[in-house]
């Protein structure tokens, strides 16, 4: 069984998808004979040819776009959008066209689109190449978002993204691309999309997190251990839909709720998330839910993205915090 | 300073205000058939435009886009395409969608506010109106692309507005079309307004046309008043791209005879007279001319189009007033092949509460 790192289990994903189904066309900016900036796409033009893995113009509305127009004629496109900073010109065709041509038709047409993208900050990248952007697309009806936290979940995941019939928005954590390897068996075989998956199990409170924070999450929860403290830690993965129900039966075992997320707070998914425990478990709650989160500022240029991102300290206070009282 | 590169646009007419052929005619143009055809077409898409006009004036159909005086545009581009190839409209090429068999209840259907218009029932592949101006040119290069990956000998042909050139998507996917050779045409209809703009006031191109020069892309102006060169100048494009000789922009100067929509008022914007010197060029009554002229039609045949005309547009109204009424599991129903857990409980909801919008 190979080890590997996320991206050479995106990579792994993409060249099976592309090895098992000849519908499956890849296209973005530099994924050919680069092999995308991140190395993604690393040597798939030269095994797969340059119409199924093809360099585009320069222009994310374009690929969006096209894309919509390939995957109504049944190809199944997975388009890669360099940095998620750089999504914006692509939003009107995900938002108006791709989550909504199976409705618009009643059916008639259909958009098996996966939109690969980095996702968050900590590679000390230039700036516009590490924001968390997720609940721009989390609110638009007719798009799944799934956000991976590691090589064998980013590969599973991926294979499942692609299979789907409707239009994923598949989220990669940019500083989780080369951080450690796993095993990756590469059995063609996905993840269920759809699902939070619990990584901890725990019984004092319910740490909900996705993408490169499980990582800072899991390392607190470990951290307060020495406390005595238990924490259950949840990876959402499927960032829409959420899958409230893992969520609300751990909340109904720990009686409480520490949400961490990169994205900004204001309108971020940990109010959807809040909302939702507060509607149909707030009787679970033994202490109000907390939220740490990247702060409501413009996310920093590198020098300073440490201190934006949520940090294991700022965490393990927020866990202390929900202890208190 | 030396000269390394140069460009020119064509132009064609082939039939004039009068009627009268202007240089070599296609063997299309010498066929009585294909002539009343299309003919026949542009009086319905007239007709039918009334009757629309006259259904939202009288509170059964929502917003409308007329198509009046741009018939010869849409029917020559209908006329043009093949069945196999795929169309991405705007929203008020009706002449080129029933050709292609669309279906007038289908057209109502659509702008009642009811998606289920959207299902044509004739050309399963063709895209749906593309209300985000512009938005619907990379879906053409997309579909072209998807032509060019599966090597088969079909075209897509995209609609855009002399407004919507103005757009970055137009000229992202021209410039994509022409950079990978695809079998894609772009029409522009050049109906000398986009709402209150006047073309002019759109840009300083000289023609809308040269917007495909600058992607690579070769363009030619048509006489989109003038059926004959419609079609010819559009079956000529896609037998290009179908041999793999890449996109075409093609401009259509037509003009738009109508309101944009029926919740317009040009009579804000245009200035006097515009309109009265338009109707002197409109489309319908050279291409009569012509057909007259050649034996090909006369008043009996012009009464009982416009009878047939008539029983086919009361029959679609018919059609689109008696249809069932929609649902509210409608708008949940065809987000997802598979739909989230969550929506099943929204679903519940808006039944039980979807009769309140009524009230």
């Amino acid at each position: 069984m190979p080890r590997v790192t996320l991206v050479e289990g995106i990579n792994l994903a993409l060249a099976r998808a592309l090895a098992d189904d000849p519908d499956v066309v890849l296209v973005g900016e530099d994924i050919g004979i680069n092999g995308g900036v991140f190395r993604a796409t690393d040597g798939l033009q030269k095994r797969f040819g340059k119409l199924r893995v093809q360099d585009t113009p320069l222009a994310e509305g374009l690929i969006a776009g096209m894309t919509v127009g390939m995957a109504a004629q049944g190809l199944k496109v997975v388009a890669e959008i360099q940095f998620m900073g750089f999504l914006y010109p692509a939003l009107d065709q995900i938002a108006n066209h791709m989550a909504r041509l199976r409705n618009r038709t009643r059916g008639r047409l259909t958009c098996p689109v996966v939109i690969r993208m980095p996702h968050g900050g900590g590679i000390h990248a230039p700036e516009h190449h590490s924001e968390s952007l997720e609940v721009l697309l989390c609110h638009h009806a007719g798009l799944r978002v799934v956000c991976p936290s590691s090589p064998a979940r980013g590969y599973g995941l991926l294979l499942s993204a692609i299979r789907d019939p409707d239009p994923v928005m598949f989220l990669e954590p940019t500083r989780l691309y080369r951080m450690s390897k796993q095993d990756v068996l590469d059995d063609g075989q996905g993840l269920p999309l759809d699902q939070a998956t619990v990584l901890r199990e725990g019984d004092d409170v319910t740490l909900v997190t996705w993408g490169a924070m499980v990582h800072e999450t899991l390392r607190a929860a470990e951290l307060l251990m020495q406390e005595k403290i238990s924490c259950e830690v949840i990876d959402l993965s499927s960032l829409s839909p959420i899958d409230h129900d893992t969520i609300l039966e751990s909340v109904a075992h720990t009686g409480r709720l520490v949400i961490v997320h990169e994205a900004a707070r204001h309108a971020g998914l940990g109010a959807e998330i809040a909302a939702t425990v507060a509607e149909k478990a707030l009787y679970d709650l033994l202490a109000p839910v907390v939220r740490v989160t990247g702060y409501d500022t413009v996310m920093p240029y590198f020098a300073q993205e440490r201190a934006y991102i949520p940090s294991v300290g700022r965490i393990a206070d927020a866990i202390r915090q929900t202890l208190q009282g | 300073m030396k000269t390394i590169a140069q460009f020119a646009i064509g132009y064609e007419q082939m039939l004039d205000a009068e009627g009268r052929a202007c240089g070599d005619l296609p063997p299309f143009a010498q066929e009585a058939g294909a002539m009343q055809r299309m003919y026949g077409m542009m009086v319905l898409c007239r007709m039918f435009d009334a009757k629309a006009i006259n259904l939202q004036r009288t509170g059964r159909l929502g917003t409308y886009a007329p198509c009046t005086g741009q018939e010869a545009t849409h029917v020559g581009v209908g006329a043009a395409m093949r069945t196999e190839d795929v169309l991405c409209p705007v929203y008020r090429e009706y002449g080129t969608q029933i050709w292609r068999g669309v279906t007038l209840t289908e057209i109502l259907t659509y702008w009642a506010g009811d998606e289920r218009g959207t299902n044509f029932s004739g050309p399963r592949e063709d895209f749906p109106w593309c209300v985000p101006i512009g938005s619907q040119t990379p879906h053409a290069a997309g579909i072209a692309m998807a032509f060019k990956i599966r090597r088969q000998p079909r075209c897509a042909l995209a609609y855009i507005g002399d407004g919507g050139t103005s757009q970055g998507a137009f000229h992202e996917a021209v410039n994509l079309a022409g950079a990978q050779q695809l079998p894609a045409v772009f029409v522009i209809v050049n109906n000398g307004w986009a709402i209150s703009v006047p073309a002019a006031e759109q840009t300083a191109a000289q023609t809308f046309a040269q917007k495909g020069l600058g992607n690579g892309v070769p363009g030619v102006q048509v006489d989109g008043n003038d059926v004959i060169a419609v079609r010819k100048v559009t079956e000529d494009a896609l037998a290009l791209a179908r041999s793999g000789g890449g996109p075409t922009v093609i401009e259509a100067v037509t003009y738009r005879l109508s309101d944009h929509t029926t919740a317009d008022d040009a009579t804000r914007y245009r200035p006097g007279g515009e309109l009265e010197a338009a109707w002197q060029c409109e489309p319908l009554l050279r291409t009569r001319r012509f057909i007259e002229q050649r034996g090909w039609w006369d008043d009996a045949r012009e009464a009982a189009l416009r009878a047939q005309c008539t029983a086919q547009i009361d029959a679609a109204v018919l059609a689109y007033q008696s249809r069932p009424a929609a649902s509210t599991d409608d708008m949940f129903d065809h987000l997802f092949a598979r739909p989230p857990a969550a929506l099943q409980d929204q679903k519940r909801i808006a039944r039980q509460y979807g009769a309140d919008a009524a009230h």
